[in-house]
């Protein structure tokens, strides 16, 4: 059952659930229950994640917790009009490990001059959310292998064609998925 | 100030989202994302795809009592948020390479009034800042590996088109071009290479080795 989605039953099932009230109950009330949910959803799909794109377990293990420990702390600055929860825990965990690999910051653009607002208008929010869920969707309905493919290819030194080579018309299918996800982004942030 | 007309090519953005670029490159691009909204959006469509990576990734069972380590663990290094600065030329990525904004470069003249100063140089490649005069021609040059170049004050035109602030030109193997600077004011320019350029006339091929690019 997705946090948060109990009532919605007008709505059409998503494929994942919405962290964001769970993300919004650890920054408002440091609540430890809503944590935990997060912590087991999340920290073994970074951990797979991370050995999957060729870390050793014990530095996944370590970077995975360490990611967590951010979340937990740091969910004030999570913003839901911006970015799902996977996303923003996705680029937690690759700056964590570029850093841990080069001991050095990686260069960050800078933020949005008007920064983030108080309170995230929900629809844009509930935009951002659906093609977000979209992009996942295409994801989960590939083949195992090929999303394996995918997975290593996008940690490992090749370039965006050679993948294309080994995947054939899949990736094509989800650029054009990233393409649409871009649409909708854009729109939002002009 | 003029809309951007020269954008950082996919795969660039791809492999800066995923964390694959190397330093110099991944400064070009940070640097770019931080005066170019659009660039910014597909950006955040390429880390969407990551998000959706991690959210299909095979969970891997965490070690024994690591949530209540997680809970005792100190708070750790935030995620980055780089106020916007009005008024700077360098974008705040740069001013973090350099150690400040313009003033702080430290050029080394290479000749013809041109001057470099290298903020990044690694395995990865190297990045540099050039200042162009007016009116100057860079030495006419081909590529042997990658080149990326964005432009932070003035403007250069080659056969290409036009550059100006905040404009990307990514050149490979296959571009022989002369960029030249606009009258006005000097070109500055940042650019990321991962090997030497190849310069066509005697000269600047004698001054290769101590222009370093």
């Amino acid at each position: 059952m997705p946090p948060g989605d109990a009532k919605k039953t007008a709505s059409p099932p998503l494929g994942t659930p919405d962290w964001a009230p769970v993300m919004a109950a650890i920054r408002d009330r440091r609540d430890a229950a809503a944590f935990a949910r997060l912590f087991d959803h999340f920290a073994p799909r970074i951990k797979g994640f991370l050995i999957k794109s060729g870390s050793e377990p014990g530095v996944a293990e370590d970077c995975a917790q360490e990611v967590m420990a951010i979340c937990w702390h740091r969910a004030h600055l999570y913003d839901p009009a911006r970015a799902s929860v996977a996303t923003w825990i996705f680029t937690i965990a690759r700056n964590r490990r570029i850093d841990g690999l080069r001991r050095t910051r990686r260069p960050e653009p800078e933020d949005l001059p008007w920064g983030p607002e108080a309170e995230p208008d929900p629809e844009e929010a509930l935009a951002l959310r659906q093609a977000s869920d979209a992009l996942t969707e295409a994801m989960t309905r590939l083949p195992e292998a090929q999303r394996a493919l995918i997975l290593q290819a996008y940690f490992a030194d090749r370039s965006q064609s050679e993948i294309a080579a080994q995947t054939g018309l899949p990736l094509g299918t989800i650029k054009s998925r990233i393409r649409l996800a871009l649409a909708r982004l854009r729109a939002e942030m002009t | 100030m003029t809309p951007i007309a020269h954008h950082l090519p996919d795969d660039l953005l791809a492999d800066y989202a995923a964390g694959r670029l190397a330093e110099p490159f991944a400064l070009v691009v940070a640097a770019h994302v931080s005066l170019c909204d659009e660039c910014r959006a597909a950006l955040a469509a390429q880390e969407a795809f990551g998000g959706a990576l991690l959210e299909t990734a095979p969970p891997v069972a965490m070690a024994p009592g690591a949530l209540q380590a997680v809970l005792a663990r100190a708070p750790g290094a935030a995620p980055i948020r780089v106020a916007p600065t009005p008024g700077a030329v360098l974008p705040a990525p740069l001013r973090d390479a350099v150690g400040g904004d313009l003033a702080a470069v430290r050029w080394r003249p290479v000749g013809m009034g041109v001057k470099q100063a290298v903020v990044s140089s690694g395995p990865g490649g190297s990045a540099r800042l050039l200042s162009i005069p007016p009116g100057v021609a860079m030495p006419e040059h081909g590529h042997r590996g990658r080149e990326v170049t964005l432009v932070l004050q003035g403007a250069y035109a080659d056969a290409e088109g036009r550059y100006a602030r905040g404009d990307v030109e990514a050149a490979g193997d296959d571009l022989e071009h002369t960029p030249v600077a606009e009258p006005g004011g000097p070109c500055l320019c940042l650019i990321a290479t991962d090997a030497p350029l190849r310069f066509r006339g005697l000269i600047p091929r004698l001054l290769q080795p101590f222009i370093g690019i």
